[in-house]
């Protein structure tokens, strides 16, 4: 780890995060894996690569400050603590799922969790995020909304409108973007007329937070300080957090338009075993301990996995249910 | 006689009534708050002044950050009103409205719900052209999960607009801009709702039906009430809720006089209308003594030119020659 961090988190964190990490490319191999084989045929976005922001953002957060994400946003439910079980029913379109088979893996939904939208339009986590960032300040229940978006979002009209709004009304609210480098197939360089995302606070006159995404502890500090701004009724931030993803844009996508050593160069760096062995280079975990952690999330993945390909699908009643809050009469 | 008051007056005072009752309830738009004189209109007056700059909020001009910040708000327990100035400038904030409000309670499994009533402000007749005046009313209309509403009069208005806040699902609520300023009874009880989905009888006859709402609603009683004087039995449903349509009022209307008359502001090719007389086609075949006649607007857009602006509107001349098409 490269972060000159002043304040390191203690070992809980630490692990914490680690666990988190480990939890979501364990469960991105398995989604994979599925679809290799044909048993789970569905629309997926992955994640691999970016474990590191949402973890470091999570261990920030209460379980009651909301999360709204984008259809590639497994790793940011997982770490938000959307339940596994709940989770792989919906992405298997079964009854027993977060959103009963309605939503799917671009839309999970768990408000339990804090995760309140997993949106599948570029740019529109932002504008929600607001207003549940607003109610928060109206009732002054002190939470913090996080909007996660991709490097591509920050290209679209949303964007500008929602970090206006949220400077000017100062709004708990962090905007975080995964600058993932390719918005679908197109380089970030080709589609984006500033060097850093996180130039564009300026324009907005909010804190803009340049980060390595993949470097644990850096990401740590930068969610903490956004976070515990947004919490003090001080505004909110926009950080951008540099990362890769190894697996293109959606699942299938034979990543022809990709620089081949570019991204050689980021899976050699992958941070999950990278960050691992840190954590036993220093001391903080044993093997053995990191093994734990794996493994418990390997077994847990597998029977969340089972059970919802043995799950019911949802009733086709269910077609008329949920559009109002009252069933009304078919049209 | 009754108090008297305009459809602007009733829509402040419902605003005022529903925000006192419920302090869950916050508006915020372009220019509502009262430094900004409490909307273009003044529609909002007073708000930010009694119920604070927390809860009334004047915006950037930023239709989708408005909608967004609304739906949001509704998901975290909030009852908001977003006030999008003219209905036009509803397309800016598109996705918000029909990707997001209609759908979330759906595609959440039930687990979010968006009680948001989004105002909004059209009509022709101002010389205001082709991009602030459209009735938009089918586009929502054709996207399950939103309700769509409008009321004829300034009492009708206030109890719509109350059942609108409260409702807990996402509402449109459509406002006729030229009848701001026009004068109706007042509502007996500023507060009172009129439930969502029920249709009103504006006028009794007995040979044909006419099916409208929102402005039309005078041009249809207009031209009952000229053809009355030749003996004919014109009725005059006033739909007020587009989502849902109350279809058994209308079906059981129709079955009484078996012709029926469809009219709106809104272009009439794939308009509400369409949809109102297949229903009534498919339910009432055998019934029927002629056609359902559609009347709205011809597919252009809003005119400028005066001449031109009265030509594109439905008025009661069409909706008589319409009648009359049911009667040969």
């Amino acid at each position: 780890m490269t972060s000159a961090n002043p304040v390191q988190p203690d070992k809980t964190v630490l692990l914490d995060m680690y666990s988190k990490m480990s939890l979501i490319k364990h469960n991105d191999e398995t989604a994979r894996k599925l679809l290799m084989s044909g048993r789970l045929p569905m629309i997926y976005y992955s994640p691999r690569g970016q474990e590191v922001i949402p973890s470091a953002v999570s261990v920030n957060l209460r379980r009651d400050d909301y999360i709204c994400t984008i259809s590639r946003g497994t790793h940011d439910m997982l770490a938000k603590g959307v339940p596994l079980d709940a989770l792989w029913a919906e992405l298997a379109g079964r009854a027993t799922g977060t959103c009963k088979g309605k939503g799917g893996p671009m839309h999970i939904t768990h408000p339990e969790s804090g995760c309140m939208i997993t949106t599948g339009i570029v740019g529109s986590s932002m504008p929600i995020a607001n207003g549940l960032a607003l109610a928060s300040q109206i009732k002054g229940d002190g939470r913090v909304t996080v909007a996660y978006f991709g490097d591509a979002a920050s290209n679209i009209g949303a964007f500008h409108e929602a970090l206006n709004m949220a400077s000017v009304w100062k709004l708990p609210v962090v905007f975080v973007c995964q600058n993932n480098r390719y918005g679908e197939h197109t380089k970030f360089e080709k589609a984006t007329a500033v060097a850093k995302v996180s130039d564009r606070a300026a324009s907005y006159s909010m804190p803009g937070i340049h980060v390595d995404g993949n470097d644990p502890l850096a990401m740590h500090a930068a969610a903490r300080e956004a976070i515990e701004r947004a919490r003090a009724g001080e505004g909110p931030t926009l950080i951008e957090a540099v990362t890769f993803r190894f697996f293109g844009h959606v699942f299938g996508d034979a990543d022809g338009y990709m620089d081949k050593d570019e991204k050689a160069a980021a899976m050699a760096a992958d941070p999950v075993p990278r960050y691992r062995q840190w954590l036993m280079d220093q001391g903080h975990a044993s093997e053995a301990e990191l093994a734990a952690i794996d493994t418990g999330h390997e077994s847990a993945i597998k029977a969340a996995v089972e059970k919802a390909l043995a799950a019911p699908w949802p009733d086709p009643s269910e077609l008329y249910k949920d559009v109002f809050t009252h069933e009304l009469a078919p049209a | 006689m009754s108090k008297q008051i305009t459809t602007l007056q009733a829509i402040n005072e419902a605003l005022h009534h529903a925000m006192e009752s419920d302090p869950t309830v916050l508006l915020f738009g372009e220019d509502v708050a009262d430094p900004e004189e409490g909307g273009v209109n003044g529609a909002s007056k007073g708000l930010s002044t009694r119920f604070g700059d927390l809860r009334v909020r004047s915006t950037p001009i930023s239709e989708q950050a408005i909608i967004g910040a609304a739906i949001g708000a509704a998901m975290a327990g909030m009852r908001p009103i977003a006030e999008i100035m003219l209905m036009n400038f509803m397309t800016v904030a598109m996705d918000m409205i029909t990707n997001h409000a209609a759908k979330l309670r759906f595609m959440s499994g039930g687990q979010t719900a968006v009680p948001l009533t989004i105002r909004c402000t059209t009509g022709a007749g101002f010389g205001t052209a082709g991009q602030h005046a459209d009735y938009l009313e089918a586009w929502f209309a054709h996207t399950p999960g939103l309700k769509v509403v409008t009321g004829a009069t300034p009492a009708e208005v206030s109890g719509l607009l109350n059942a609108c806040i409260f409702d807990d699902d996402p509402c449109i609520f459509i406002e006729n801009l030229p009848a701001y300023w026009q004068k109706g009874e007042a509502p007996a009880d500023p507060g009172a709702r009129i439930p969502l989905g029920q249709a009103r009888t504006v006028r009794d006859g007995g040979d044909v039906t006419v099916i409208t709402y929102g402005p039309q609603v005078a041009v249809a009683s207009a031209a009952a009430e000229q053809l009355a004087g030749e003996g004919i039995g014109v009725e005059v449903i006033d739909l007020r809720t587009i989502v849902p349509w109350d279809r058994d009022t209308v079906l059981n209307a129709v079955a009484r006089t078996n012709r029926a008359v469809v009219t709106h502001e809104a272009v009439r090719a794939f308009g509400v209308g369409a949809e109102i007389a297949s229903v009534i086609h498919e339910e009432l075949f055998g019934q029927l003594r002629a056609p359902v006649q559609r009347v709205g607007a011809p597919s252009s857009a809003v005119p400028y030119s005066n001449p031109l602006e009265k030509a594109f509107m439905p008025d009661a001349d069409k909706v008589i020659a319409a009648i009359r098409k049911t009667l040969n």
